[in-house]
């Protein structure tokens, strides 16, 4: 059984008004305990929508989605116990700051969700480790924090609820290049160690390439591709037609391929670029 | 939602009412409020009651608009009417313990009603025929000459234009920060009164926060762009008097010296 | 001397630590830095190396507590020339929601030759020259709350460009925006540089958007790290990456080739630079 599957799920801002658009147009997903997806899709294309339902925080106009086999919006009464389980990390959520200090600000969703002491303070230490926050920063005010500090800590309050799901949209944005790689480190290694299912949003190709398991590709509100990160790069003319772009080293390569190079197709990252041409040097003797 | 609430009440048009100067609109609304309110007679009052019907239907905008706005206050006409109508003094035509009607009560309730509702309706015609944007553009010429008693009249209206500017966003962000913090399992929905104010809280921090980081980064933007207050600054848009303000202006008027002749010709209140 | 040039500059916060005592804080450590009529400079950095103060520097808003800045040959210490430098270098910053005033577009990019005190018409030419220069011009009457990121940056940019400045700083314009709100900035932008011959200063963390810069100055702690042609600087990919700054993919991918012992005279910045260096190994 997936962890998470959608069934024609579909959504409508403002349904009978003159002003109405879908968003959201029968997604049909399925998505496997353990694997880290990626996101992807033009700013309109429905994915921050699609994410918000997958948790409940927006109720589907039609079609339902299913965690762990059953309806979320079974019992209305228990969707803040889906959100529990579904994590979701907002677009800069470090605007979301607002307790006195980083500690009870990370606590807050643990508390919502009535723990016990004790767990809670295990939890928000635990949910500090990941993303490296040391000690001495939960008991400062979270806005004396850096930038990358603070939304660091907001993601905490998050994982400190501990989800089975975590989705996280577009976590780096805004952040600087060693910002971005740091935290995209700490999120696979949280993703390794927690062993849960991670949804990434991004509008970085190169990020998604580096972690993503597989892809999903919105496009105006429509699930226009769900296949592995490999498979989906391959395909550069399709998503160039729906304006999306690949990551520079697999434009590259794949150009090399068109011209009869004997690189292999869907080349993810400069790692892997380095060794496909060393192999090719190596066969045919041109090693220096 | 936050997000669906609309500022203003603007209703996009062309027809004369909203084609007329902002200014002109201002003035002579104010000036017809005080003509309301010098009605001593049912026919000063009648007339002041056609004008504004007048206004209403050359507005073009959808009659269900200005209902709506009359439900919001269709409360107080309904209490201060019955007040006029059981407490004024005179002679009773109907009582009923210590409930009295009086001619001159009937006479009251019906001028207060009519008086108000008019009020509402040529108030909603400049709102819905005039854009914020020309609304606070107006005021700030209209008040131009108050500069003279050392009011800030530039600051005010600027002032005003950014309100104006940052409500949507602020709006916008209040819907984020809810979703945000609903997604961390805070409970907006349920709970008594106490426990629904507590729960403003994590979303009127993050608020706060950023609309101070808003007002300080506008404030730079400003003074980059060369911004030092008022004084010595000129505007783009020019507003002129046009033929149809004058018309306006003129039937305006022509509708006072009525009032004052229904007043003046008709000296019994009926 | 050069339309802009900063000798020696320094520049501090004061900010206090976790006991309270105040700290000096150098955001700015002896920068000498020129910039030509016309030219496109891109300012690489981390976030806190300067770059923002920098930025703040070249128009007036901040001036410098070592060392001295001059715009067209006027110190920016001079307190009466203050607003005629910063109608000479217009600043734009990051975030597009907060650097719009008026709720329509056209009103908001009045604003700038409104403070300069210019007659209704000719501001009236500016703000529509302006607004088609961004290839906003269709969006005149719009309230800015409904434009998407790229376009309120677009009208940001426009209501510099009609107080007519020789140069426009631009501080992480598109560090908020997605790629196709970047595409539009970028695009404009560098029609200004060619078509208007605006100088540029463009602040950013993506390399390939520096890449497309006559020259890129990279800063780390107040400092200069480095400056020169993008194919100078992308060149270094080791000091860049000790410094952990981002290569562009293609230019990383020969630097490891370059290390394995292949041989690559020239480093390549674009796609096809790229391809062209791989064919050239491969045979």
């Amino acid at each position: 059984m997936s962890i998470l599957e959608t069934r024609d799920l579909s959504y409508v801002y403002g349904q009978g008004t003159p002003f109405e658009k879908c968003a959201v147009d029968k997604v049909n997903i399925k998505i496997e305990q353990g694997e880290f997806v990626g996101i992807i899709g033009h700013t309109g294309s429905g994915k921050s929508t699609l994410v918000q339902m997958l948790n409940g925080l927006i109720k589907p106009v039609s079609g339902q989605v299913l965690l762990e086999g059953r309806d979320i919006w079974e019992n209305p009464k228990d969707i803040r116990s889906v959100r529990f389980k579904v994590g979701m990390v907002f677009q800069y959520p470090e605007y979301q700051l607002f307790e006195e200090t980083v500690y009870k600000d990370i606590s807050f969703g643990p508390s919502n969700m009535g723990l016990s002491e004790e767990e809670i303070d295990a939890r928000v230490r635990n949910a500090a480790k990941f993303v490296d926050l040391k000690d001495e920063l939960l008991y400062k005010s979270p806005f004396d924090l850096s930038g990358g500090e603070k939304r660091r800590a907001a993601i905490a309050g998050v994982i400190a609820m501990d989800p089975d799901v975590l989705i996280l949209d577009e976590p780096t944005a805004g952040l600087d290049p060693m910002g971005r790689e740091v935290l995209l480190s700490q999120l696979v290694q949280y993703h390794k160690q927690r062993k849960n299912t991670v949804l990434l949003v991004s509008h970085s190709m190169e990020d998604i390439a580096k972690i993503a398991d597989r892809v999903l590709v919105m496009n105006s509100s429509k699930a226009e591709m769900f296949d592995t990160t490999k498979n989906v790069f391959s395909k550069g003319e399709e998503l160039e037609k729906i304006g999306l772009k690949v990551p520079q080293i697999t434009k590259i390569m794949s150009a090399l391929r068109a011209k009869g190079y004997p690189v292999s197709d869907g080349i993810l990252t400069v790692e892997q670029a380095f060794t496909e041409i060393l192999t090719i040097l190596n066969k045919e003797g041109k090693i220096w | 939602m936050v997000r669906d609430v609309t500022l203003g009440q603007y209703f996009p048009g062309n027809g004369l009412i909203h084609r007329t100067d902002p200014r002109v609109k201002i003035v002579l609304l104010i000036a017809f409020i005080v003509l309301i309110f010098c009605t001593f007679n049912y026919y000063a009052l009648a007339l002041t009651a056609a004008v504004t019907l007048l206004i209403v239907l050359l507005s073009g905008v959808p009659i269900k608009m200005y209902l709506k706005s009359l439900k919001v206050i269709i409360f107080i006409v309904v209490l201060t009417s019955l007040l006029n109508l059981f407490y004024s003094g005179g002679e009773p035509i109907w009582q009923w313990g210590f409930l009295k009607v009086t001619a001159e009560g009937i006479n009251r309730a019906v001028f207060i009603t009519v008086r108000i509702i008019s009020l509402i309706l040529a108030t909603s015609a400049l709102t819905f025929t005039t854009s914020p944007t020309d609304l606070t553009d107006a005021l700030e010429r209209l008040m131009k000459p108050l500069k003279v008693f050392h009011i800030k009249v530039h600051e005010i209206a600027m002032m005003m234009t950014i309100a104006l500017r940052f409500i949507p966003t602020l709006l916008e962000e209040t819907d984020k920060i809810m979703q945000a913090q609903k997604a961390r399992g805070a409970d907006m929905e349920s709970g008594n009164m106490f426990k629904r104010v507590k729960a403003l809280v994590p979303v009127l921090i993050p608020l706060f926060v950023s609309s101070f980081r808003r007002a300080y980064d506008l404030a730079t933007a400003m003074e980059c762009r060369c911004y030092q207050g008022g004084d010595g600054r000129t505007r783009m848009k020019i507003l002129h008097m046009r033929k149809s303000d004058y018309t306006v202006t003129a039937f305006m008027i022509l509708v006072t010296g009525g009032v004052i002749l229904c007043n003046i010709l008709f000296q019994t209140v009926v | 001397m050069e339309f802009i040039s900063a000798e020696n500059v320094s520049f501090y916060y004061d900010t206090d630590d976790e006991q309270q005592n105040s700290v000096r804080q150098y955001a700015l450590n002896g920068v000498d830095l020129e910039i030509k009529k016309g030219e496109f400079v891109a300012l690489l950095g981390h976030n806190g190396c300067g770059k923002s103060t920098m930025a703040k520097q070249l128009n007036a808003m901040l001036t410098p507590v070592g060392g001295d800045i001059f715009v067209d040959s006027v110190n920016t210490k001079d307190d009466k020339k203050t607003f005629d430098i910063r109608r000479k270098v217009g600043l734009v910053l990051q975030n597009p929601d907060n650097q719009l005033v008026a709720s329509v577009v056209e009103e908001d990019v009045a604003f700038g030759p409104e403070n300069l005190g210019i007659e209704p018409k000719e501001i009236r030419r500016r703000v529509d020259k302006a607004l088609k220069d961004v290839d906003m011009s269709e969006y005149s009457k719009h309230s800015p709350s409904k434009l998407s990121g790229g376009q309120k940056q677009r009208v940001a940019i426009a209501g510099i460009i009609a107080m007519e400045p020789d140069c426009i700083v631009l501080d992480e314009p598109t560090a908020m925006l997605d790629p196709k709100g970047r595409q539009e900035v970028l695009d404009a932008v560098i029609k200004l540089n060619k078509e208007n011959k605006i100088t540029i200063v463009l602040i950013t963390h993506y390399m390939d958007e520096a890449v497309l810069a006559d020259r890129v100055v990279v800063m780390d702690k107040g400092k200069i790290l480095t400056q020169g042609t993008p194919q100078e600087v992308f060149s270094q990919v080791q000091l860049l990456k000790k410094h952990r700054l981002d290569v562009p993919q293609g230019t990383e991918l020969a630097y490891k080739l370059k290390c394995s012992g292949a041989n690559i005279d020239k480093m390549p910045l674009t796609d096809g630079e790229c391809i062209e260096m791989l064919e050239g190994i491969l045979g």
